[in-house]
């Protein structure tokens, strides 16, 4: 690569000039594609093997979530918002239960709070865990995917023996938990923490120092922080590009302002700082889960909430540090019992546009690991 | 910020706030100077999220809503508009890149059409697909069945 893409070069007309040109190929790349985690199709010029541009298309899994939301009490919305991030359902829950209870004037009580937090960080382990399984996989390497199905298992047997379900798991309600914690909860979340902690470092024994690995991800798919910004990329593709900005630091939600956790960044804003972010980012989850699973006091579960939430006029919009980056919800209320309009921001569709300026002045190969460092998860781009 | 701005468009601007949160009802006319101010001036660097609103009984029946954030402030505000049918606004994509996908889908779900958009046209469903499906008239079970029927050769989706 020549020099580092940056935004003034992004042109964004391109697509539209004809492409007949003899040192031009189009190819197409999906959507049924295994690299592409999902049916994200993806349209490629190429100059030989140098990527010149690329268009995503998407909305293969486009199922009309925001529609199903006014059309349904919010109450019953709460499930659906576990379909669109599915490897990190517990977040979206947090996300819409929050919204709600803003919504809504309440606020869910202290020991739901703890209860929320321990089991959203087991969730953002369980993604991260997904996403490096994954995304080595997409790169050649094949252990690390028997590693992290193995450990992430761990994290859905808490979530089963909670409530019952391991991937949509519609762990929270608004104003608080529908289910109280099971007997030894506290003790299977603290095996798991001390299962868990020489994993990480058994993750990185494996690819931190591999040759082959750090060949093809440093200096690959690389973005500066304005860039970032501009493109309102967020979470880890944000923090490995030097920007420390964190929701859950930032503009606090839940309780996160009781724990004591660091945001890692990284400098060079490629490939490779984006794996070390995110493994620094897994021992900051066990970090906040040892504080949570201490402390979590007594008390109610739930809030007093109305059996039918009929919330005052107005709108809310409320986002969450997800796995991904910022989830927001924006909901406004009619003062009826189904919200007049529910938009979800999610960041896997608002991060999928930087692919192409990532991907510019990088080989086919590159993209492959370009799509799986982003991180996104189709059910949430497509909605 | 709120009352330099009251002072500099007077009755074109209307602050509110609801649920801690502040927002502004700002005037169809001054929306480009606005998003400009807001974020040379202002350092709302970050466009969180751009979508709409449908009112089918009110004479302006779209609200278009403008999430922004700053990293400088720490603080997040949203804008509103209000819009005929019809109404088209000026594309954001110069200001904030990341309103380039935002547009189209409000474009796609909305029918609302962005002024200077390099690529104006939809994201999630087909191109050929009939309709904006997050208009309050498009029922929920509504479907383009011509689109349905030529492109994938079944009578319906449904």
């Amino acid at each position: 690569m020549t020099e580092p893409n940056t935004l003034s070069h992004l042109d964004l007309e391109t697509h539209e000039k004809p492409f007949l040109d003899a040192n031009e190929l189009v190819i197409n790349m999906g959507p049924q594609h295994p690299a592409t985690h999902g049916v994200l199709r993806v349209i490629l010029r190429l100059d030989g093997e140098k990527v010149l541009g690329l268009e995503c298309v998407i909305g293969y899994l486009h199922r009309g979530v925001e529609k199903i939301g006014e059309h349904r009490t919010y109450t019953m919305f709460n499930p659906y918002v576990d379909r669109m991030d599915y490897v990190a359902a517990v977040s979206n829950g947090l996300g819409y239960c929050e919204t709600v209870e803003k919504l809504l004037n309440v606020e869910a009580p202290p020991r739901a709070q703890y209860v929320r937090v321990i089991l959203t960080e087991l969730n953002r382990i369980a993604s991260h865990q997904l996403w490096l399984g994954t995304h080595a996989l997409d790169i050649g390497a094949i252990t690390p995917l028997f590693y992290t199905f193995r450990d992430r298992e761990e994290i859905l047997k808490i979530y089963e023996k909670y409530c019952g379900a391991r991937l949509t798991t519609h762990a929270f309600r608004i104003g608080g938990l529908q289910y109280e914690t099971y007997n030894g909860f506290e003790k299977d979340v603290k095996n798991f923490l001390d299962f868990f902690r020489p994993k990480i470092d058994e993750y990185e024994e494996l690819l931190t120092t591999n040759r082959i690995w750090v060949e093809r991800t440093k200096k690959v798919g690389v973005i500066s922080g304005e860039d970032c910004i501009a493109l309102g990329v967020t979470g880890p593709v944000l923090r490995a590009s030097g920007v420390k900005w964190d929701l859950r630091k930032a503009q606090p939600y839940a309780n996160y302002k009781n724990f004591d956790f660091d945001i890692p960044t990284g400098q060079n804003g490629d490939t490779y700082d984006r794996y070390l972010v995110r493994m620094a980012e897994m021992r900051q989850c066990v970090r906040i889960i040892e504080q949570a699973v201490g402390a979590i006091p007594e008390g109610p579960i739930i809030a007093k909430v109305p059996k039918v939430m009929k919330p005052a006029v107005g709108e809310v919009y409320h986002s969450i540090e997800a796995p991904k980056g910022e989830l927001g919800y924006f909901i406004v209320s009619d003062g009826s019992t189904q919200p007049y309009r529910v938009r979800v921001r999610p960041p896997s569709f608002v991060n999928l546009q930087a692919l192409d300026l990532m991907c510019r002045g990088q080989l086919v190969a590159d993209v492959i690991a370009v799509i799986g460092t982003l991180d996104i998860v189709l059910g949430e781009v497509d909605r | 910020m709120i009352a330099k701005f009251k002072g500099a468009y007077g009755s074109g601007i209307e602050p509110l706030t609801y649920a801690g949160q502040n927002y502004m009802v700002v005037d169809r006319s001054l929306i480009p100077e606005i998003l400009q101010v807001l974020r040379n001036e202002e350092q709302f660097d970050y466009c969180v999220d751009l979508t709409a609103v449908h009112y089918p009984k009110r004479e302006k029946q779209f609200d278009v809503v403008w999430v922004l954030y700053s990293f400088a402030r720490n603080e997040r505000i949203r804008v509103t508009t209000q819009i005929v049918d019809g109404a088209t606004l000026p594309s954001s994509v110069p200001i904030w890149p990341t309103a380039n996908w935002l547009e189209r889908e409000v474009y796609d779900m909305f029918g609302i059409k962005f002024d200077g958009h390099p690529d104006m046209k939809r994201i999630l469903l087909p191109d050929g697909w009939k309709g904006h499906p997050l208009r309050k008239d498009y029922g929920i079970l509504q479907q383009d069945n011509e689109w349905v029927q030529i492109n994938l050769g079944i009578e319906s989706g449904q």
